[in-house]
């Protein structure tokens, strides 16, 4: 067994009788997340729901398309469908008192009004018109309706070109209801790939998971180099190196020591939010990778710190405010990606923003997208530990 | 693991070492055979300390040269470094591991392992008496349990020489007792022991051989019967005093039959000439020069006469 294991066992021996490893290295990182993600990110999880009422006026088919089909097809919209515009506009105003007619429904996001002759209109090519009216306390409900309304009556318009173009061709009519739902039922021959920012987010419990998760990181590996210093003040470095070992194998088994308390804190907190609240970190091969490079980045950045400390507690308070500083700069506490900017730009300063970014990346599921970042995160590790390394071989004293 | 027979364990010549403009230690040297208990006494700050982190190989010597069994020892000479054990002054065990932990712990850094290793533990479990609480953590052990740790710790490799520095610092007289039973019984043993102290009596009492040291240098060396000749048969009187007693010890050392008279923590020491004769001219000249005597006692040569001797000053000034 080499020396620089023997310490790092010894070293995991007393932080597993440390009450408080536990509280920075999984406590605090997971009580966080859940407060964060859950308090104050009321998104997290976040499936959208919309109640939309429909005055079907025309009961034409072209209208009866779009409330069974569309809206009866969209997942998490409830439509209620109601006789008269009047009702309607009673469910979308606030100020309007639970609609008797309708048991138990006291409000709905939007109304979407079919005027009678809406069906005729649409197959004649003559004017039509689907009347959208929006609930003043769901703002985004509602846009989502206009949305899909304008959606509808893009595609209406689609079908009427190709109507038109199958008459031109072959010099007749033809049935256009059955031809437009024929035309509707057939795939776009081009779909856009939405791969924009927004779909590389993570959601906000997974969010919340991770950050706190790399923020602490970079507290859980204090206890293992910072060790180096406290072996000082107690006296034991003298021990150590009067043993028949070198020094960089005392040096070694406190960097192993705390390579592998930060390894457990992250698979610690990677399992228990992936089960216990769904956080969905990624592809698990990708995380790894991601994990890695964090850890090493974390031991080298401390060790540097610590290589630079006077005394254990100077290096404690000095990682503690360099922790915390990279941690609000590399947006483990909001998505400073969103923010543009200088502020998007900065947190590639932090590992944590190369971490976050990351795992941002691997919404795609390519693992290929967490070799920059990893590499980002290795260099940082590598640079500062080199010197954090060499300061710290030279400081060995009793 | 243990030295050559008949060889020297120790060898230490010439050596020396600065911390800035500060000279510690200036050519120190001196040897230990097997079986040979050597202390180095000193006052507090007198390069003990220094020394023994060079022969420990804790320290680079500016100079000089340090054997151990004929190996040369340095910081990286850790082939070396198996032959000493190394007891440092402050208490250097881990307080949230327990004695068993500790033991096994620094055994394994030593290279011994599995059913060896739970052997010596237990064997040096039982020398320091710790037997019973040894899954107990440190924290919750007395000062002389942690001393007597301390001191197993750095039995357990069975070490050619063992070096034990100012080991009964702030102990208790029962645990000090013990300790210097142990050490007593090592050198019975046939382990060669480097013990620094700078209280007198218990160089006297351990050491074959006893290098006094002071400002960094060897200023003597023998054992206790070749020191005490250095002062021959006169007595020291110790003059327990407050008042002008730099005044009273300049006024005393004036006496042809006072060698030396040195001002200590609590009053004056003299090198005298058949004291009990000079009492009365001394204690008229303490009185006239401004100190009250509050009590007088005279011994007859030792150690402390002996440092008092050679560097004017007390040991434990």
């Amino acid at each position: 067994m080499s020396a620089a294991w023997i310490i790092a066992k010894k070293d995991l021996k007393q932080r597993l009788r440390d009450r408080s490893a536990y509280i920075i290295g999984v406590v605090a990182p997971l009580g966080l997340a859940l407060v964060f993600g859950f308090v104050l990110n009321p998104l997290s999880g976040f499936e959208f729901e919309g109640r939309y009422v429909v005055a079907d006026l025309d009961r034409g088919p072209v209208a009866r398309l779009f409330v069974e089909d569309v809206l009866g097809g969209a997942a998490g919209i409830e439509v209620i469908e109601v006789d008269t515009v009047a009702e309607a506009e009673a469910l979308v105003d606030a100020e309007v008192t639970p609609f008797g007619g309708t048991e138990g429904v006291e409000t709905a996001d939007a109304a979407i009004i079919f005027p009678a002759g809406f069906s005729d209109a649409v197959q004649s090519e003559r004017p039509a018109e689907i009347q959208v009216i929006g609930n003043q306390g769901s703002q985004t409900e509602a846009g989502i309706a206009v949305a899909i309304v304008e959606g509808y009556a893009g595609e209406l318009t689609a079908v009427r070109v190709a109507v038109a173009t199958v008459e031109s061709l072959i010099g007749g009519e033809v049935d256009r209801f059955s031809t437009g739902v024929q035309v509707l039922q057939t795939p776009n021959p081009v779909t856009v790939r939405d791969d924009t920012a927004s779909t590389k987010q993570l959601d906000g419990v997974t969010f919340y998971a991770a950050g706190m998760a790399i923020f602490f990181l970079f507290f859980t590996v204090q206890s293992g180099i910072i060790g180096l210093l406290e072996e000082r003040r107690t006296g034991t470095m003298t021990r150590l190196l009067s043993s028949p070992i070198s020094r960089t194998s005392v040096l070694g088994g406190k960097l192993l020591s705390a390579f592998l308390v930060g390894l457990v804190s992250m698979v610690v907190l990677f399992v228990a939010t992936t089960f216990a609240v769904d956080a969905d970190w990624g592809p698990p091969v990708g995380v790894a990778l991601l994990v890695l490079g964090a850890i090493i980045a974390a031991v080298g950045i401390v060790a540097l710190i610590a290589g630079f400390a006077r005394s254990a507690e100077q290096a404690g308070a000095f990682g503690s405010m360099i922790g915390m500083v990279l941690g609000f700069v590399g947006g483990t506490f909001f998505d400073v990606s969103q923010a543009g900017g200088i502020l998007a730009s900065l947190r590639f300063i932090s590992p944590h923003g190369w971490f976050m970014q990351g795992l941002a990346d691997l919404r795609s599921d390519d693992l290929g997208v967490v070799v920059v970042p990893v590499l980002a995160m290795l260099a940082f590790g590598a640079v500062t530990g080199a010197i954090g390394v060499s300061r710290l071989r030279e400081g060995m004293r009793p | 693991m243990t030295a050559p027979p008949g060889g020297l364990v120790l060898e230490c010549s010439d050596i020396r070492k600065s911390f800035g403009s500060h000279q510690a230690v200036r050519g120190i040297g001196f040897s230990i055979g097997p079986g040979e208990t050597y202390g180095l006494l000193g006052p507090n700050g007198a390069g003990k300390t220094t020394t023994i982190s060079m022969i420990a190989g804790l320290l680079e010597p500016d100079g000089g040269d340090i054997r151990l069994a004929g190996e040369p020892m340095s910081p990286d000479a850790t082939h070396t470094k198996r032959l000493v054990g190394l007891v440092p002054q402050d208490l250097a065990i881990y307080p949230d591991l327990d004695a068993f932990e500790n033991l096994e712990f620094f055994g394994r850094l030593q290279g011994i392992k599995g059913a060896e290793l739970k052997r010596r533990v237990a064997e040096v479990l039982e020398i320091i008496e710790l037997t019973d609480r040894a899954g107990d953590r440190t924290d919750e052990y007395s000062g002389g349990m942690k001393r007597r740790l301390n001191i197993g710790i750095g039995l357990l490799h069975r070490p050619a020489l063992l070096i034990l520095d100012e080991p009964t610092v702030g102990v208790d007289p029962q645990s000090r007792n013990a300790i210097l039973e142990s050490v007593e019984r090592l050198g019975e043993e046939g382990m060669a022991v480097l013990y620094t102290t700078h209280y007198m009596e218990e160089a006297e009492r351990l050491c074959d051989r006893i290098g006094i040291v002071d400002q960094g240098e060897l200023i003597a060396e023998g054992s206790q019967a070749d020191l005490v000749r250095i002062v021959g048969q006169k007595d020291r009187l110790t003059l327990t005093a407050s008042g002008s007693l730099a005044a009273t010890a300049a006024a005393l050392s004036e006496i042809d039959a006072v060698d030396d008279a040195a001002v200590g923590d609590e009053g004056i020491t003299l090198i005298v000439d058949r004291a009990h004769d000079r009492l009365p001219q001394i204690l008229e000249i303490a009185g006239r020069t401004g100190s009250m005597v509050k009590s007088v006692n005279v011994d007859s040569a030792d150690l402390e006469s002996v440092f008092l001797k050679l560097t004017g000053r007390a040991l434990r000034e």
